[in-house]
């Protein structure tokens, strides 16, 4: 319980939690994990194979129901009473690991599904794009690159490309949070530098939180890094602080 | 665009990028409208007449199709694999066939003006509460939606919910319709045991051995195949549609965006047991029995296969599916019978091996071929030339 209560109440957070802890067979994934992350705020997860990085987005976004443990969501909603697509529609969006796109169906209307709102059987059954919707579209098209390629099926882009079409999805969904699972996996330099590049203007709208491995993409990001090891942090600072810790170093060279 | 759609009305726009769609209708809207004529006016021995037999045959067809559209909508799109649909098409079949049972009236082997023969043989006194209604062609027509509907509401909702999906919603699905067979096939479930519902006399006060009763039963078919398909389309093209297309294809990533997955599963699922319903109303009173072989798993296993050799997830290739299978079916159990199931299985490996996409994707895959085939001769006059 390293955050007080007093904290929580004086600090507006996006995203508060504390103890989570989800053990699976006996293993704990998530051991009394605590994390704090502060409207408009980037943060860069780190950390090795098992660390529990992924159960930790499994846990916010209400795939996995912790053991114990609080999670906060915009100093009002406890996540851990709610199911993915409620969590989704409070407004946190989640990019996987391995780009998942719709393949059968085009760039655009990838988007639109995406688009906040919409989300009951009626309102999909009788939706019309609107016209706010409509350059909203065109916007993030735009903002992700894709443009000429709109009316081309998702299942035709190239790796890096479905990345992006997923970051657009995420930015559709307007949400407050966004977690997004190596989204540098697959792409080329350039691509890395320039999405790098998108989430630090992303930062100033929407808070993130961005597990990666790829050290320069993390640098390039130049934010709050937190090191999770067997399920909970094992620091947090600048990259040049948590690098030089000895801790971090056992853990990443082996012991 | 928008303006455009707007003018061309409802029913333009949902045929709009759907070719295939458009012609299937026409052949069908025309079908329904000349066969009966043809069948009713024309002298029998006109080249053009068909026969009663033939009629009633392709009714069936119409009613098959249907029913392929219905799994279409939820194995196609929503890649939800029913192998229990034939429930539903026979329960909406049972419904249609009580109505027919009650029109009976005292016309039955013991007289009875209230209880159908089984009953009466079965030393039944009274009509149970569940046959009640079904003399108001209304009601029984109410009940061949509600019927289906609900049980596909409840079995849909507790197994999506709890998340079954896959191959074992596919054997929840078939044990679903067996412990229906089972059921039905009892004695005592007041529906006929063994025998089923049979020996219909009239629908709605007309002689179901007239030729006009069976013309008038075809052409409803064909509307309804017609509708059916429409209501379908209306549901794949809106954003519904793809929805369950996310769904189908990346069930997490649907439940992310914050769609509930569970509810549009659901949601198909109903619409699609109803239109199996329909399907099993009309086909009820065209072939003069329901029994409780309609429940047999094979027979859901069949409709996967239809929908499989047409081509999955088009709708329309469903209906030439359907009507495919069928005819070869009629064919070849008439000419070797023993042979069938043999033949059946092998389509359908076949299909699975080298027609992925059906018997429509067939015709795509060779404009593919040929398009390659003039784009790799171009490109070798273009080295010839610089050569």
């Amino acid at each position: 319980m390293s955050i007080s209560k007093q904290h929580h109440i004086d600090n507006p957070s996006v995203l508060y939690m504390d103890g989570v802890s989800v053990s699976f067979d006996g293993f704990k994934a998530l051991n009394s994990l605590s994390m704090f992350i502060a409207p408009g705020e980037m943060r860069a997860i780190i950390g090795p194979n098992g660390a529990g990085k992924t159960t930790m987005m499994d846990v916010i976004t209400g795939k996995t129901r912790p053991d114990s443990g609080t999670i906060v969501f915009n100093n009002q909603h406890d996540l851990t009473r709610y199911d993915e697509a409620d969590v989704a529609n409070l407004g946190v969006g989640r990019k996987f690991q391995k780009p998942s796109v719709i393949e059968s169906l085009t760039v655009f209307e990838n988007l639109e599904m995406s688009l906040k709102g919409g989300r009951s059987i009626w309102q999909a059954l009788v939706h019309r794009l609107s016209g706010a919707q409509k350059e909203k579209l065109d916007e993030i098209l735009e903002l992700v690159n894709l443009s000429d390629r709109t009316h081309h099926l998702a299942g035709d882009l190239s790796h890096g490309q479905k990345q992006w079409l997923e970051i657009g999805m995420l930015l559709g969904q307007e949400p407050q949070l966004l977690l997004i699972d190596e989204p540098a996996a697959g792409m080329t330099d350039e691509e890395t530098m320039k999405t790098a590049e998108l989430f630090k203007t992303l930062a100033k709208k929407h808070s993130l939180m961005v597990v990666e491995h790829d050290m320069d993409f993390i640098e390039a990001l130049d934010c709050k890094v937190t090191v999770l090891h067997e399920g909970h942090v094992l620091a947090e600072g600048s990259l040049a602080t948590v690098k030089a810790n000895p801790q971090v170093i056992e853990v990443y060279l082996g012991r | 665009m928008t303006n455009q759609t707007v003018k061309l009305g409802p029913l333009a726009t949902l045929l709009m990028n759907d070719k295939a769609g458009r012609y299937l209708l026409s052949v069908l809207l025309a079908m329904s409208i000349v066969i009966p004529l043809s069948n009713l006016l024309l002298p029998e021995g006109s080249f053009f007449h068909v026969s009663t037999y033939a009629m009633t045959l392709l009714g069936k067809y119409l009613c098959y199709a249907l029913l392929a559209v219905a799994v279409d909508l939820i194995w196609g799109y929503c890649g939800i694999l029913s192998l229990g649909h034939g429930a539903f098409f026979a329960l909406g079949g049972y419904a249609m066939g009580m109505y027919l049972m009650r029109q009976i009236g005292d016309r039955g082997v013991y007289s009875n003006p209230e209880l159908p023969d089984f009953m009466v043989f079965l030393n039944w006194t009274e009509l149970p509460w569940y046959w009640q209604g079904f003399d108001q062609f209304w009601f029984a027509m109410l009940m061949v939606l509600v019927v289906p509907g609900v049980l596909a509401f409840v079995f849909g909702a507790l197994a999506f919910r709890s998340r079954v999906t896959g191959v074992y919603l596919s054997i929840i699905t078939q044990a679903l319709t067996y412990a229906l067979l089972l059921a039905f096939f009892r004695n005592d479930m007041g529906f006929g045991g063994n025998n089923g519902l049979t020996d219909f006399k009239d629908i709605l006060g007309y002689d179901l051995q007239q030729d006009t009763t069976r013309a008038a039963l075809f052409f409803a078919s064909g509307i309804a195949l017609i509708l059916g398909y429409l209501i379908s389309r209306f549901i794949v093209t809106s954003k519904l549609g793809r929805v369950l297309v996310a769904i189908r294809d990346s069930e997490s990533r649907a439940r992310f965006l914050g769609y509930r997955v569970e509810h549009y599963k659901l949601f198909v699922f109903v619409v699609s047991a109803m239109l199996a319903g329909i399907a099993g109303a009309l086909y009820v009173p065209q072939v003069g029995i329901i029994n409780p072989g309609e429940f047999a798993p094979i027979n859901s296993i069949e409709m996967i296969i239809w929908v499989a050799v047409g081509g999955r997830g088009t709708l329309f290739g469903a209906v030439i599916g359907a009507i495919l299978v069928n005819y070869a079916k009629t064919y070849f159990t008439g000419a070797f019978a023993e042979l069938w199931l043999f033949l059946l299985g092998g389509l359908f490996v076949l299909t699975t091996l080298y027609l992925p996409k059906g018997v429509v994707g067939l015709w795509a895959q060779l404009k593919d071929k040929h398009a390659q085939n003039k784009q790799q001769a171009a490109m070798k006059e273009v080295e010839g030339d610089q050569a």
